[in-house]
């Protein structure tokens, strides 16, 4: 086994253009899974961020209960979910949207609080009423923090999506585990898991900043 | 009782059960030995990557130079998946012949561990007030002085955020090295009984328990005792104050 390790290319080019259907199918099951989750986990961010600003006093445990999460390991977060949704999407799911709470709770509310106080007052001496300075004037000022939450959120699930391998899922991590459970170690597999998976978060990572730009022109304008 | 909770009872009966085998505490693939394991491969990367990480953060803070590096650092740190690290290591390690229990896994955590060690320390630094710097270098400090007498002690907080981010995003990564061999701590009891199938769902509740409870822990631990590791003259601020302080990064 030692020597047909050592006898193994370690990156097989003809491996990957035998195999471009598969790496691009789990491409595509990679970027679902971290959609779903990033969906899901904006829009319960949203509702608890809601929640801790309309009322201050719940913001401390809605921080310590999703840091919990945030801290346990995602390995532990599958095995804990496991016995009650299965091996599968929902298992994979809950523990992925668990990671995003965290950063996108306090981002979100980081960027409402960080409105300065002059502009909020502005805004109510032009009449406008809390939802409506919330949506019209406030969430557009916040928008570069939440955006800035948004993408670490994007960057860390990408990277979490491979350990979902375990559970049968995985997207380019399914590569990497193959890769080391063959009898003879696959180095080619393991590579392109990993330089794909590097390479989703780097064009998702840049796409949510650009989003971000156009959404915010007025931050380019006068740079700060 | 309904057929849900027997089904319950008769998992929960399976985890006690696993809980209090022959051996499970202190055998050789008891919990005690498979913690301390644990524990070790999350304490050694991180004193190798302290070591390499905190006196170049440090030094580029000083300089006020390298935020470029600075960047470049944790956005790479954050889009490298950690499993798919450990493994690769693992593969380099495999081809030059050394065992995959123990140094595949350390090397892969050191490059985990550095990222948040090294930018926070450089932004500890860095955000140091430049009319504090100046002020201890128009009183005669030297640059070593001021390092260690000013800008090290203000950033203090800072540092330590980013060692303690560092350390648990380290120790959630160890169960991961149970992937490449039957170490990685109690991260083998998952990994292991997630390959057996249904017939081990009380080993890998029971190991996830663990690995939660021990992850846990050791946060409350390390934020109970930071306030004890930082200069005396920042501990004497009040918590908020440091805590303001902490959370510029």
């Amino acid at each position: 086994m030692t020597l047909a390790q050592q006898t193994m290319p370690l990156f097989d080019w003809s491996w990957v253009g035998r195999n471009l259907d598969t790496i691009w199918d789990r491409t595509i099951e990679h970027l679902r899974l971290t959609g779903f989750a990033l969906v899901v986990g904006l829009g319960l961010s949203i509702a608890l961020a809601a929640l801790a600003l309309r009322r201050p006093r719940t913001y401390e445990p809605i921080t310590a209960a999703t840091g919990i999460m945030y801290t346990i390991p995602s390995l532990a977060v599958f095995a804990l979910v496991r016995p009650w949704f299965g091996i599968g999407f929902v298992t994979a799911e809950i523990a992925l949207v668990s990671y995003t709470l965290l950063i996108l709770i306090r981002n979100i509310v980081a960027g409402i609080n960080g409105v300065p106080p002059g502009v909020r007052e502005a805004a109510l001496g032009m009449g406008y009423r809390d939802g409506e300075r919330l949506r019209r004037i406030e969430f557009p000022l916040a928008l570069p923090v939440i955006v800035a939450g948004l993408r670490i959120a994007t960057v860390t699930v990408i990277g979490l999506v491979t350990v979902t391998s375990l559970l049968g899922l995985g997207g380019l991590g399914f590569f990497i585990l193959d890769g080391i459970r063959r009898s003879v170690i696959f180095p080619t597999g393991i590579i392109v898991g990993v330089v794909l998976s590097v390479a989703l978060a780097a064009i998702l990572d840049l796409v949510l900043l650009a989003v971000g730009r156009i959404l915010t022109p007025w931050t380019r304008r006068d740079a700060v | 009782m309904d057929k849900e909770g027997c089904r319950l009872m008769e998992f929960i009966s399976e985890v006690v059960v696993w809980f209090s085998e022959d051996g499970r505490w202190a055998g050789s693939d008891g919990i005690l030995p498979r913690t301390v394991e644990h524990l070790w491969l999350a304490i050694l990367p991180m004193i190798i990557a302290a070591a390499l990480a905190l006196p170049i953060g440090v030094w580029l803070g000083h300089r006020r130079t390298g935020e470029f590096a600075a960047n470049a650092v944790v956005n790479i740190g954050r889009a490298i998946p950690s499993f798919g690290l450990i493994i690769l290591s693992g593969v380099f390690f495999l081809r030059a012949g050394v065992s995959l229990r123990f140094w595949p896994a350390v090397v892969a955590l050191v490059a985990l561990a550095i990222p948040p060690i090294f930018t926070n320390a450089y932004a500890a630094i860095v955000t140091v007030p430049q009319e504090t710097v100046e002020a201890a270098r128009g009183m005669g400090l030297t640059e070593g002085a001021i390092l260690r007498q000013v800008e090290i002690p203000v950033g203090s907080a800072v540092i330590l955020a980013g060692v303690r981010i560092s350390f648990i995003q380290v120790l959630a990564t160890v169960p991961l090295a149970a992937v490449l061999s039957s170490g990685g701590g109690l991260g083998q009891y998952v990994v292991r009984g997630f390959a057996q199938g249904v017939g081990a769902r009380a080993e890998v509740f029971a190991g996830a328990l663990l690995i939660a409870l021990l992850t846990l822990a050791a946060d409350w631990a390390f934020s109970s005792s930071e306030r004890l590791l930082l200069p005396e003259g920042i501990r004497r601020l009040r918590p908020e104050e440091i805590k303001a302080a902490a959370s510029v990064s």
